[in-house]
């Protein structure tokens, strides 16, 4: 069974984010690292390749400026090896050309499982597996919580508003898992070792047949118009808890008529 | 603005919540609003939808237990090709809701504007508003090629409100055949039982965050919620740590709760926290850390422990009752 598992490289998240002034777009020069929402995805690929003989986990990513740092990572951790799709012209693509350029790198990979997870830490969309599952002709499922696979169906647990469905579905099939679905491994010192020559192909969209014009900031379709401040909450009052912390509150609650 | 279709979504008590947020939505925008709806049910929500404001809803009928994405996103596409033609799609930000506009989106080539808070026109096209860093700044975009604009709206952006409406219309629209990218069934569906208000349309809401350091404490925070007859939620952390299921979490990839009293114990207040409660009347917050981001949207915020605090607060309302 071949997976495949997208993985965003994404500025540090722990670094205060900010708006580019000219494009009103997330800053993303930096350092970039993978996006921790991939790290249950990469481990939840490894765990269902290992329970499948002859079993392989290749990563996708698409990212600015040949970034492989947060790829690495994801091959510390056990992938085989990495597709990485770079190009200059990608820069400000909305998601369904970012769906379009990474389906195109999948379906090279001939993939029986596409992982990815629900939405991006910086993004946020959600969209962007699905659009690359109806691109690439396949069925998901979307917000597993479990997920087991014999190579040739898989089985998930999904979530919804009151509960969980059991879904079924013949491969190839792309799924998304949200966090907290597996315990991501912390990569191993010889993991780390053997990511430094595993083989990272790096794409442009040449390489991929697919038109500049049609991606990235020109074949963008959607605008920013302006960014404003919103209605700031008045401050509150802070209190330090000295024994009468729950009595601060009672009566904040009776002031509200809650009680 | 001439005519636009929310994608409308049954639950047990027929159409769910957000979908007449958005129709009431979309009725502010245009004057022709359609809705788009699937399962064995379509006909006995006509009414509400009618009354809501659609004046027609396309029906794709029973899809026999498969998932929603591939078969209702072909069937919408297929009305386009008929020749259909919404200036403007509204889909919730819901499991289903996201699936569909995914597709969608491929079908018809448009792009998709998510996290939507808001909607107005501008110049004669649609202006939307999305919250970023946990909702300090807006966001105004809008599409630019052509139509129509895909939108995926959160949940308590608008309120729902009768139109008084007549029953919609219901108009046939089968899917068709999707080939593999329907394959996907569900075999079996759970229910995880909750007693009380829902969480998000109750009036008070208790929350509790990885600051209550073991899932056994979680309990006070329902039996708070219970004493103040709200519902009990929780942040991300504790959800993916297993201490409570998933549809406890309120945030950006959970509910959205607009309370009119919130509560939150031990939670720190990421952003993808604060988008969702932020829209509570009153926010009390309880957090040893002086600096804790949750401090800055809290009417009342009390730098304690939550092992104290909390239980001296369950007993100062029990001995009042
Ligand atoms: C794409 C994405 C989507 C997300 N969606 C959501 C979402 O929907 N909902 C959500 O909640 N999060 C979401 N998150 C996660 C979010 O970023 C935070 O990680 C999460 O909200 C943290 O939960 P917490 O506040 O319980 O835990 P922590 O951040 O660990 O905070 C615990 C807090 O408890 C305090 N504390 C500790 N001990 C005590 C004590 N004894 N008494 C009082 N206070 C104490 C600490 O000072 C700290 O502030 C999302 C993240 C991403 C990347
Ligand atoms: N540039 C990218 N490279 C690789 N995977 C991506 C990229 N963008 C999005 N994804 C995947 O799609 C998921 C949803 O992304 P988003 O639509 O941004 O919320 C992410 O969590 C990733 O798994």
């Amino acid at each position: 069974m071949h997976v495949v598992v997208c993985v965003k490289q994404i500025p540090d998240p722990a670094a205060p984010g900010s708006l580019r002034k000219d494009t009103l777009t997330l800053d993303r020069s930096g350092k970039l690292v993978m996006d921790d929402s991939d790290s249950y995805g990469v481990e939840m690929a490894l765990q269902l390749a290992s329970g499948v003989d002859g079993s392989e986990v290749t990563l996708v990513s698409m990212a600015p400026g040949s970034e492989t740092s947060g790829l690495r990572t994801a091959l510390a951790m056990g992938a085989a090896d990495a597709i990485l799709v770079s190009d200059d012209a990608l820069a400000g693509s909305d998601a369904l050309s970012t769906a379009k350029v990474l389906a195109a790198a999948i379906r090279r990979a001939e993939p029986d499982l596409v992982i990815a997870a629900t939405e991006s830490t910086d993004g946020y969309t959600g969209t962007l597996p699905v659009q690359v599952a109806e691109l690439l002709g396949m069925p998901s499922v979307t917000f597993a919580k479990r997920v087991s696979t014999d190579g040739t169906t898989i089985k998930v647990e999904r979530q919804t508003e009151a509960g969980y469905d059991d879904v079924e579905c013949p491969l190839p099939a792309v799924v998304t898992v949200t966090a907290g679905v597996v315990e991501p491994r912390y990569p191993s010192f010889k993991g780390i070792m053997a990511a430094k020559s595993k083989r990272i192909d790096v794409l442009g969209l040449a390489d991929l047949g697919i038109d500049a014009a049609e991606v990235g900031s020109r074949g963008a379709r959607e605008e920013v118009l302006d960014v404003a401040d919103a209605e700031a909450r008045g401050g509150g009052e802070i209190v330090v808890d000295e024994g009468d912390g729950a009595q601060r509150i009672v009566a904040f609650l009776e002031q509200l008529k809650v009680i | 603005m001439d005519r636009i279709w929310v994608l409308a979504e049954t639950g047990e008590q027929g159409p769910t919540p957000l979908t007449l947020e958005l129709l009431a939505a979309a009725r502010g925008l245009a004057p022709r609003v359609e809705a788009v709806a699937w399962g064995p049910g379509t006909a006995s929500i006509a009414g509400v939808l009618g009354e809501h404001g659609a004046s027609r809803v396309y029906d794709v009928g029973d899809l026999a237990g498969a998932l929603p994405g591939a078969p209702v996103a072909a069937a919408m596409a297929a009305l386009v090709e008929r020749g259909e033609r919404p200036d403007a799609v509204l889909f919730p930000a819901s499991y289903d809701g996201r699936d569909v506009a995914g597709r969608l989106s491929v079908r018809l080539d448009r792009p998709v504007l998510t996290n939507v808070t808001g909607l107005s026109v501008r110049d004669g096209s649609l202006v939307t508003e999305h919250p970023v860093f946990g909702g300090a700044q807006i966001v105004h975009a809008r599409f630019t090629g052509e139509g129509p604009g895909i939108y995926v709206v959160r949940a308590k952006s608008f309120a729902a409100a009768s139109a008084g409406g007549a029953a919609a219309e219901v108009v046939a629209a089968p899917a068709g055949d999707v080939g593999p990218t329907g394959a996907a069934r569900i075999v079996e569906r759970h229910a995880e039982e909750a007693s009380g208000p829902k969480l998000d349309e109750a009036a008070v809401v208790v929350s509790g965050g990885r600051g209550l350091g073991s899932a056994d404490s979680y309990a006070l925070v329902e039996e708070l919620a219970r004493l103040l007859h709200g519902a009990p939620g929780a942040s991300r952390a504790i959800v993916d740590a297993g201490w409570v299921p998933y549809s406890h979490q309120v945030g950006q990839t959970g509910k959205t709760v607009k309370p009119t009293l919130y509560v939150g114990w031990g939670i720190s207040g990421a952003t993808q926290r604060l988008v969702g409660m932020k829209g509570a009347k009153s926010i009390v917050a309880i957090n040893k850390d002086r600096e804790a981001p949750i401090f800055s949207v809290a009417d009342l915020g009390v730098v304690g422990d939550v092992h104290k605090v909390l239980p001296a607060l369950i007993e100062a309302l029990r001995s009042r009752s």
